[in-house]
């Protein structure tokens, strides 16, 4: 019996670590459902004295802020369903197949991980403004469409599907698209379920570039709404902290459901934020 | 075996590779041509406006008060928050990895759910806990007995504001890359290490972070690009104050291009950003080479 003294004391440590860590999302969710003022009321209030979900309906009402959730859904939506198919196929062909340079590409896109966002948004800008798509869903699916890690992650799954797999198949008759779609992407499905549930979050939760993109608050997505409704409601703390939950309930949902797949992606694949 | 006369690798690699090409390596190249030229608000309207200015951006940079203070200030996030965030998680990881814990999994999801979480949703919610008088923080601080601070309204302040918040958010994430890299120890050195009669902290030294070393490596890496980015919290929080005490250098960079249409000069300060996360990217390579591998990597690529 002399373990129990030591398992105690770290399941307390870890106790308290759990509970200042999720403080503040209960605290924001306790508070969206305040009557107005309530949260800044003298007393530090934990609790609504009544639930109310009036600021939820003013979010959807008055403010609009569900033209802006089916824009970040539509978006998430959108980038991950066309980068997974594209850096699938490239992911594939990577790992599978043996052609001029590939090594080469291969080890310049890496490098090129190390490569911020940032540089490339100036000319991303001017460009997207000649193609007419600032302010346009395109101007965010676009540079969504393909990605580095995206391929890299593929890649290094696809590696482990048996040649003799593939060629068994050519030499059945199939098409290269038809192995590619019918037999490899079916292989690859957990590590597609990863990348779908990365690219799905990091959509929904970047902010920088709809930020510069889209101008018009009927395009924005709920990050740059939020930003947006924090500089004319900052008084409205049960208001702001309702748009917070809108804002970050979705991701929380499907990290929840998907967890799995997410945590074993970035302990096998390394992640790149 | 025959193979087509086209090899079929190139069409399942063009449409990624084009859009990689386009719409990331040209930009990134433009960009160092642009940062070479005066491009603003006028060239905007017509190209005709623009001129070229050679190394004139980064004169002009180097002499900027502003462009001073953003980088001093993002250095300091960089270098404080980037240690606490490693310490904080390799603490979690190695906690969560004792033999004696149960519930781990219930636990690590805990910890890892503010990494998910948008942050702009959640900088929101700390602008309120860091308030003077309604703050929840300054509640917690005021029952130990220490006086409200003014988080993010003294410029002494904001910045410590802006990590804990940080530190907080991310931990989670390098936890779990701390808990892989545990996990591939072999027991056996353990075993040989307890049969020396070394205790649990020499255990830790002598053991688990010598292991440890290419996992760092890869954590101290991506922590490094991804925190130099710093833009969201204060643009959101603090808007880059009080006293410009948070301004960063990808803030600037935002002010300078996208509200002052100075896009030349944001190029530049992108550049200088890129040149400083290169310059120590390669650093941490170089430490790491020198570092004792012992063990397969959990993870690889982004740190080769």
């Amino acid at each position: 019996m002399k373990r129990v003294g030591p398992a105690v004391v770290l399941h307390l440590v870890l106790a308290v670590a759990a509970g200042v860590t999720l403080l503040p999302l209960l605290w924001m969710l306790s508070a969206s459902l305040m009557p107005a003022g309530e949260a800044t009321a003298f007393g530090h209030r934990l609790f609504p004295s009544t639930v109310t979900f009036e600021h939820y309906r003013a979010l959807f009402t008055r403010l609009n802020l569900a033209r802006d959730a089916a824009n970040s859904a539509l978006l998430a939506a959108a980038v991950t369903l066309i980068s997974l198919v594209l850096n699938s196929m490239a992911g594939y062909a990577f790992a599978k197949f043996r052609f001029a340079g590939r090594d080469r590409i291969f080890r310049i896109l890496l490098a090129a991980l190390v490569i911020p966002g940032q540089v490339a948004m100036l000319p991303l800008f001017l460009m997207l403004r000649e193609l007419g798509c600032i302010n346009t869903y395109w101007g965010v699916i676009i540079p969504g469409m393909a990605s580095i890690f995206g391929i890299f992650l593929i890649r290094q799954y696809a590696l482990s599907i048996p040649d003799s797999l593939l060629d068994a198949a050519r030499i059945d008759g199939a098409g290269e698209f038809r192995i590619y779609w019918s037999l490899v992407l079916p292989v690859c499905k957990p590590i597609l379920v990863t990348l779908a549930i990365f690219t799905f979050m990091g959509t929904w939760n970047d902010f920088l570039w709809p930020l510069i993109v889209l101008t018009d608050s009927d395009m924005y997505t709920l990050p740059v709404a939020l930003a947006n409704l924090v500089g004319e409601h900052v008084q409205d703390t049960e208001l702001m902290m309702a748009g917070s939950v809108l804002t970050v309930l979705p991701v929380v949902i499907v990290f929840m459901a998907l967890q799995r797949y997410y945590i074993e992606g970035i302990m096998s694949g390394g992640v790149k934020e | 075996m025959t193979r087509p006369r086209i090899n079929p690798a190139y069409g399942f690699l063009a449409p990624a590779l084009a859009v990689i090409a386009v719409f990331f390596f040209v930009p990134v190249v433009a960009s160092v041509l642009l940062s070479i030229t005066d491009f603003d608000i006028y060239a905007v309207a017509s190209l005709a406006n623009l001129r070229f200015v050679g190394y004139g951006n980064y004169a002009h940079l180097l002499r900027d008060p502003l462009f001073w203070v953003a980088l001093k200030n993002t250095a300091y996030f960089v270098f404080v928050a980037g240690p606490l965030s490693i310490a904080v998680s390799l603490t979690a990881a190695v906690l969560l990895s004792a033999k004696l814990v149960r519930f781990k999994a219930a636990f690590r999801t805990i910890f890892f759910l503010p990494v998910i979480t948008t942050l702009v949703a959640v900088a929101v919610v700390w602008r309120y806990l860091y308030h003077l008088r309604f703050g929840l923080l300054n509640y917690g601080l005021s029952l130990v007995g220490i006086g409200p601070i003014d988080w993010l309204g003294d410029p002494a302040w904001a910045m410590p504001a802006i990590i804990l918040l940080t530190v907080w958010k991310n931990f989670g994430f390098n936890m779990v890359i701390f808990i892989a890299g545990l996990q591939s120890i072999p027991d056996r050195l353990y075993e040989a290490a307890s049969l020396d009669g070394a205790s649990t902290l020499r255990q830790f030294w002598h053991v688990t972070l010598p292991m440890l070393a290419p996992t760092f490596a890869f954590v101290a890496i991506i922590t490094l690009i991804g925190y130099f980015q710093l833009f969201a919290e204060p643009y959101v929080m603090t808007q880059g104050g009080p006293g410009q005490s948070t301004l960063s250098v990808a803030l600037l960079m935002y002010q300078e291009g996208f509200r002052w249409w100075n896009m030349g000069y944001a190029a530049a300060v992108a550049f200088v950003l890129f040149a400083i996360i290169l310059a120590l990217t390669l650093v941490s390579l170089r430490l790491r080479a020198g570092a004792p591998v012992g063990t397969a990597e959990p993870q690889r690529g982004l740190a080769r």
